[in-house]
């Protein structure tokens, strides 16, 4: 797992991924944007985050869960 | 003795749709269709900690900059684990101080190689040639190079391939022999007599009506 270690918390990119989705729910684009990592990364990323359930996809955007929340 | 379909997998044409996958690599899993709205290299090497492939390895960690100016992703793939790529960047990043930024995936099962036909068994029954797969931003293959295991690739050509590629979307035209950006490109052939004559009044620079070519 790229964003989330075998122990169950983020990664330094996925806690990117998780801090930036803070402010509220994003495309995979825009996390890219304000991360600065690549758009392949982020959407594979968000992914694994989703399995996590660190966030949850709803048409297209992710926002980060109360799980997530309590990692960042 | 002929080889069967399973050892040589799909040969894929230009202008089909690359393969679907999703596979290990050493930036997670990753499926082909993370890339789309970018361009992609996929591309393919026999082994890790092999000379060739390392020298490969650093010119395309040297490049990617610049094909990152130009929208285009780089990702590497050969038959050997994650664990074994990793050591292997590791390693070259120890020894020459090049990193290498792009993923590289562990295609231990062929699953990804045979889908590209990337396994040739006349050079090897195990290992991947050294191929090139230029993927456009829709995800249809638009290039297809294919090296032998000797012969290290000629990064300059790469970029002379993305470089042409997007200059004929955006500007809808062909691009000549050995051309490089700033060259004049070709326009497309008139498909009608009318089309022909107007052609040879446009200013063009024209050997006749079916060779002509501007700058842009």
């Amino acid at each position: 797992m790229a964003c989330v270690s075998p122990d169950g918390k983020p990664t330094e990119s996925g806690a990117k991924m998780l801090r930036a989705l803070r402010a509220g729910s994003k495309f995979p684009e825009e996390v890219a944007q304000e991360t600065g990592l690549p758009l392949f990364r982020v959407r594979s990323g968000l992914r694994e985050l989703s399995q996590a359930d660190l966030v949850v996809e709803k048409t297209g955007k992710y926002e980060i869960t109360d799980k997530g929340t309590a990692l960042v | 003795m002929e080889e069967t379909k399973e050892q040589i997998g799909h040969m894929p044409r230009i202008g089909e749709m690359a393969p679907a996958f999703e596979a290990v690599t050493t930036h997670g899993m990753l499926k082909l269709e993370d890339f789309k709205g970018s361009w992609l290299i996929l591309f393919s090497h026999p082994a890790d900690f092999t000379p060739v492939c390392t020298t490969e390895f650093m010119a395309f960690a040297k490049i990617y900059p610049e094909l990152q100016k130009r929208g285009v992703e780089l990702l590497g793939l050969s038959v050997d684990s994650v664990s074994s790529h990793i050591a292997w960047a590791r390693n070259v990043e120890e020894k020459t101080g090049v990193k290498i930024p792009f993923p590289i995936i562990a295609d231990l099962n062929k699953e990804v190689s045979l889908a590209f036909g990337m396994i040739h068994p006349g050079q090897s029954k195990t290992e991947t040639v050294r191929c090139v797969f230029i993927i456009d931003p829709n995800q249809k293959i638009r290039t297809i190079l294919y090296y032998p295991l000797s012969t290290g690739r000629n990064m300059d050509e790469i970029l002379r391939l993305i470089d042409a590629l997007q200059t004929t979307d955006k500007h809808g035209v062909a691009t000549p022999a050995n051309w490089r950006p700033g060259d004049k490109v070709v326009v497309p052939p008139p498909n009608t007599q009318e089309m022909a004559e107007e052609r040879l009044k446009q200013g063009y620079e024209c050997i006749d009506w079916y060779l002509c070519k501007k700058k842009l």
